[in-house]
Parts: structure tokens; C-alpha cells; sequence
């Protein structure tokens, strides 16, 4: 159940924290596939390498050591540090 | 006939009041006439069921059931009260409460059953005969312990303007608190709407009252952005009118809780309590007062640092610049031993009488051990704290720092046996700490660091006069005194600022 909590700042920030700015277009980028290693994630990942490998994005590979937890923060530094966007795969 | 005004027969628990005209406007109106409000969960609301009946059809009664909807009966005069609004607009606080409503408002009630209150009341004769003479009521829903809090911040909650920001089932509101950047680096209580409306309950001034306007950001705070940042540090209500006045000084000019933040120097507001808030609130004065493990004292000071950094805007690395800080940044905070000292108390010395309770605010360093386990005379032991106190800041330096000397109780015993007061420790104090500023002029002794040339020749003073704040406080083993070092002093600095702490005792 979700709790409400009252604001104890000046409520000069947006309650949301802001989203990262979806790219127009990806012309010219990295795209990262992050594999999360549930079964068959990487078909799916490998048909999309193809389209955008067709689209001439450049592309890198990650994989998760396991679904059950959040991607090491290694991981998630060296995919924030390498591309421009990514994509995650959930697939059974 | 019906009486306005009516005495319940003795021994009774029925109350039996006249109820103001003046009382605001309820915003949920009841039926006009005679109403009852019941809950079938009581048994004595059972026992009158039929007593109900009756007056339903003789004197056209309404009952008002706060959980069976088909209580006493299915009947179109029995109202259900689902969300137990028309029990809390009117303060219902005892099941079965008869009522007499005109314009939607009563104007006279009876709690619990007796027979002779009831008839007097609706002018009907032998009503229940078959009842016992009197019963007790049980308590209304709307003031059981599991509704209570939740009506109250349903009906009331709007007082409350602050932005509401919900936290997701799946996220853990601890983490989310630090993650949003409230935190000081210790866990706090995630003020939810129940929690911040009894921190409320702990003042007699309204949520939207403006306390203070509140550096670096100069920031109006409100009462209730004092509230949910002293739920945040973990007060208790009854701490939330000595936080408030703690804010209140701290925002003086006078105090410079901006320069304070601001400088590179170690130092925040710390504390010192007097009066008889000291007890009410429980703070300890005694052993380990500095240090931690009473919630008054660590948390108070608590509380005044997250509202500088929430309300404010300051945190380290933004405007708060110190260079190294220090533990008393998350809070410093403890209380006079005013029964253990037989010195007029800090408020008295700063013109405040004994029955006043106050907070004084002194721009300090951390704490520091003034040792000495051998001096028997009052004369030997002043000239060593003089001796520890030259080092305070630095023992170059003099005239721009003030102190707090917290004498513990086995040195104040010295000064008691001779009969020292304190005006006499105060003036000797200062005499064993001037000295010739020849000493400390810099580059004398291969010390680049000192007083300026034009001293030279001059005495100096390590502290401005009235630049020594001494209190009493700490365990009666150890022949001990502490000392907070001071942030310069003045109008380029910050000056202690002692405030009356009003609450609403001390306002009758």
C-alpha cells in the first residue's frame, strides 16, 4: 500500500523527479540491449539488433547476471557511460 | 417538556451539557428534533433499542448508527453514519448520545442511559421500565483509537497545505526519504499526514502561522513545515513549541544562522534549555547531557537543523561550507541542572525569572573537556579553566569569540563551598583571562598566527564582556566542566540570542 507523505521543503523542486528526454531520432547513436537473462530474452534482442544494425545504429550487447536483482552498478555505469539509449529485454 | 437544563441523577456517568451557540458552524448538518446516535457494537445501545423504538414513534426520534446500517431496526428513521462524519462534526464521544438538533446543530445532549435524564430530556414518561435505572455508554467510533487519527485527517487534514507526495507500494519510504535528499545522512520518520497532525496537536498556533523567514533560500516557514520536520527528526509533540522558538531565534538577524551556515568554521546553533519546559518534556541534564541517548535532547536540535536544510535550502557543499563540521551539526540541544546548582540559572542571567522557560542559541563548536581532579579551591580551579579556555579557537586569539562554560557539578561544588556566586566566578574568569596581547601579537614566539600589531602593548581580554555563558549540567561523579568554543561574535558574526518559549501554560 502506498503511503502520503507531506513535503517538508520549500516546494521549490516538481514532486516527480523528470524522465530523461526521449532521443528524436537515433541517427548517430550507441543503443545498448541489455539482456536481464530470463529465457529467450536474447531472441528477442538478437531480432532487434538486426533492424537497427539495418537502420546503421551502432549497437552494444549487455547481460544482467540474473533477473532476481537490479544490474550491478558496474554495469549500469559502463552502459550510462557507452551509449546514448537503451533497451531492456523481458522475455519467457 | 424538554429542560434546558438538566442535572443526571447521582451516581450516574450520564453527562448532561448545554452546549454553546457559539461553537462554529458544524459542516455536516444532523436532522432537526430529537437524534440518538448509537452503535450496536455497545450494550448498552442494545439495552435501549426498544427505549429507540418508542421515542421514534412518540417524539418522531432519529437514530444515528455508527455500524450496523439496520440498527435498532430497518426504518427510515434510522440513518447510517458510513463514514462516521455527522459522529465527529459534533464531537460525539459516548454511544448512546441523545441530542436535541435545531438548524442542524445540537443544542443539548445526554450521554449514556438513564431513565430519569431520558424522560426529562424528551418529556416522555416511564420510558424502558423494564431497564435498569442507569447504564453507562462505550465509546463513540469516531473517537476509538483505530478511526480517530484517520477522521481527523480526513476532516481536518485540509488545514494542512503542504504538498502531498505519495511513495509507491513498492518503494521503501525510508529510502526514499534520503533519495529525495531530506535527510541529514541519519534514517527519518517519514512524515505522513496522522503523524504530522499530532506533532500539531503539541502547539496552540494554526499550521499556516509564518514562524520565521528561514536562510540561505529566506524562506517564509510555516508552523506546519516546522511540524513535519520536527516528525522527521523524531520529536514528540510536547518538544514541537521549544523547536518552534528555536527556529524562530535561530532566523533573528541578530543570530545569523546564515553566516553561521556559511562559514568555513565547525559551528552550528547549540541549544541550552531553561525553565520549567526542561521537566515537562523530560530532557536529561545529568549524565551524558552532551552526549546521546535522551530523545528531548537529541532531538530538538535535530529538528531546527533539518528545517535550515528542508525549509531553507541549506546543505553541505551549497551555502553550508564548513571545512570539516561536526557530530553537533546533526543537532545540539540539552538543558540546565537548575535544581542542582545553587547559582542563578542562564535565563535568569540574561533577564528571564525562573518560571519562564526559554531556549538559548549560542554559535558554537563542538564540546570540549575542561579537566581538572585536583584543585580544592575555587581560586585554583578558575585560574585552570582560564588556562584550558585561552585555547578555545585558538590560544592566539582573543576578543572575538565568546563560550559556553558548562560547569559540571563536582567543580560547581568548589565554587558552592566558598560561596562563589556566579557574577563573582564570571568577573574572576575574566580577570585570570586577561592578559598582555604582547604575548600573542603575531609572529611573536615563531607563530605567524595572533593579534594584530596595534594591540601591542595593550591588555587584551580572551572573551568580550558578557562573552562568558556558563550552565550547570552533567553527572554528579567526575571533576569535570566542558566548554563550547564560539563563532565570532557581534554584528559581523552571530550574537546568542536567548527566547520565552510560549506555550499554552505559560500563555494562561
Amino acid at each position: 500500500m502506498s503511503i502520503i507523505v507531506l513535503d517538508p521543503t520549500a516546494e521549490t523542486s516538481p514532486v516527480t523527479l523528470p524522465k530523461t528526454t526521449r532521443p528524436e531520432s537515433l541517427s548517430g547513436l550507441t543503443v545498448g540491449l541489455l539482456d536481464i537473462s530470463k529465457p529467450r530474452g536474447d531472441v528477442f534482442l538478437d531480432r532487434v539488433e538486426e533492424l537497427l544494425s539495418a537502420l546503421g545504429v551502432s549497437v552494444k550487447r549487455y547481460i544482467k547476471p540474473t533477473f532476481t536483482k537490479p544490474a550491478p552498478v558496474d554495469l549500469r555505469d559502463e552502459i550510462a557511460g557507452s551509449c546514448h539509449a537503451v533497451i531492456e529485454a523481458l522475455a519467457d | 417538556m424538554t429542560h434546558e437544563s438538566s442535572t443526571s441523577p447521582s451516581p450516574t456517568p450520564v453527562v448532561a451539557q448545554a452546549l454553546s451557540h457559539e461553537s462554529p458552524e458544524p459542516t455536516v448538518a444532523l436532522p432537526d428534533g430529537f437524534v440518538a446516535v448509537v452503535k450496536q457494537d455497545c450494550p448498552t445501545c442494545v439495552l435501549v433499542a426498544p427505549v429507540l423504538e418508542a421515542l421514534a414513534e412518540t417524539v418522531g426520534l432519529t437514530v444515528i448508527s455508527q455500524d450496523n446500517p439496520t440498527f435498532p431496526v430497518a426504518a427510515g428513521w434510522v440513518l447510517h453514519d458510513h463514514d462516521l462524519a455527522m459522529s465527529w462534526h459534533h464531537e460525539i464521544e459516548t454511544v448512546p448520545t441523545l441530542l436535541r438538533v435545531a438548524e442542524g446543530r445540537p443544542t443539548y445532549r445526554v450521554e449514556g442511559w438513564s431513565r430519569e435524564v431520558w424522560e426529562n430530556f424528551t418529556g416522555c414518561q416511564e420510558l424502558g421500565t423494564g431497564l435498569p435505572q442507569w447504564r453507562p455508554g462505550c465509546g463513540s467510533l469516531s473517537v476509538d483509537p483505530a478511526h480517530a487519527d484517520k477522521l481527523a485527517v480526513r476532516f481536518l487534514g485540509s488545514a494542512m497545505k503542504s504538498r502531498r507526495i505519495e511513495i509507491g507500494s513498492l518503494t521503501d519510504e525510508w529510502e526514499t526519504m534520503h533519495d529525495r535528499g531530506w535527510s541529514d545522512g541519519l534514517p527519518v520518520v517519514p512524515p505522513s499526514e496522522v503523524r504530522v497532525m499530532r506533532m500539531l496537536d503539541g502547539t496552540h498556533r494554526a499550521p499556516d502561522e509564518v514562524v520565521a523567514v528561514v536562510p540561505p533560500d529566506m524562506v517564509e516557514c510555516t508552523v506546519e513545515k516546522v511540524a513535519i520536520n520536527s516528525v522527521m527528526a523524531g520529536c514528540r509533540p510536547e518538544y514541537l513549541p521549544v523547536v518552534l522558538t528555536a527556529v524562530e531565534a535561530a532566523c533573528t538577524d541578530e543570530f545569523n544562522m546564515h553566516g553561521l551556515l556559511a562559514t568555513t568554521m565547525p559551528v552550528a546553533p547549540v541549544i541550552i534549555v531553561n525553565g520549567p519546559i526542561r521537566h515537562r518534556i523530560a530532557m536529561n541534564s545529568g549524565v551524558n547531557v552532551l552526549g546521546q541517548g535522551n530523545r528531548a535532547n537529541s532531538t530538538i536540535g535535530r529538528a531546527l537543523q533539518l528545517v535550515v536544510r528542508n525549509v531553507g535550502g541549506g546543505k553541505p557543499g551549497g551555502v553550508d561550507r564548513a571545512t570539516h563540521g561536526g557530530p553537533h551539526k546533526i543537532g545540539m540541544c540539552f538543558p540546565e541542572d537548575e535544581e542542582g546548582s545553587p547559582w542563578t540559572t542562564l535565563a535568569e542571567s540574561r533577564g528571564f525569572s525562573s518560571d519562564q522557560s526559554t531556549v538559548t542559541l549560542f554559535p558554537g563548536e563542538g564540546p570540549r573537556l575542561l579537566f581538572d581532579q585536583i584543585s580544592r579551591t575555587p581560586e585554583s580551579l578558575t585560574r585552570h579553566l582560564a588556562r584550558s579556555l585561552i585555547a578555545n579557537v585558538s590560544p592566539r586569539l582573543a576578543l572575538q569569540f565568546e563560550t559556553v562554560l558548562v560547569l559540571g557539578p563536582e567543580h560547581m561544588k568548589r565554587y558552592a563551598a566558598a560561596c562563589w556566586d556566579r557574577d563573582r566566578f564570571i568577573s574572576e574568569l575574566h580577570r585570570e583571562l586577561t592578559y598582555p596581547a604582547d604575548d600573542v601579537i603575531r609572529g611573536t614566539d615563531g607563530i605567524a598566527e595572533g593579534m594584530p600589531d596595534f594591540l601591542a602593548g595593550h591588555k587584551i581580554s580572551k572573551f568580550p564582556p558578557g562573552g562568558i555563558h556558563v550552565v550547570h549540567a552533567g553527572s554528579g561523579a567526575g571533576l569535570f566542566s566542558m566548554t563550547f568554543a564560539g563563532w565570532v561574535t557581534g554584528a559581523t558574526g552571530s550574537v546568542t540570542v536567548t527566547r520565552e518559549i510560549v506555550t499554552e501554560e505559560s500563555r494562561s
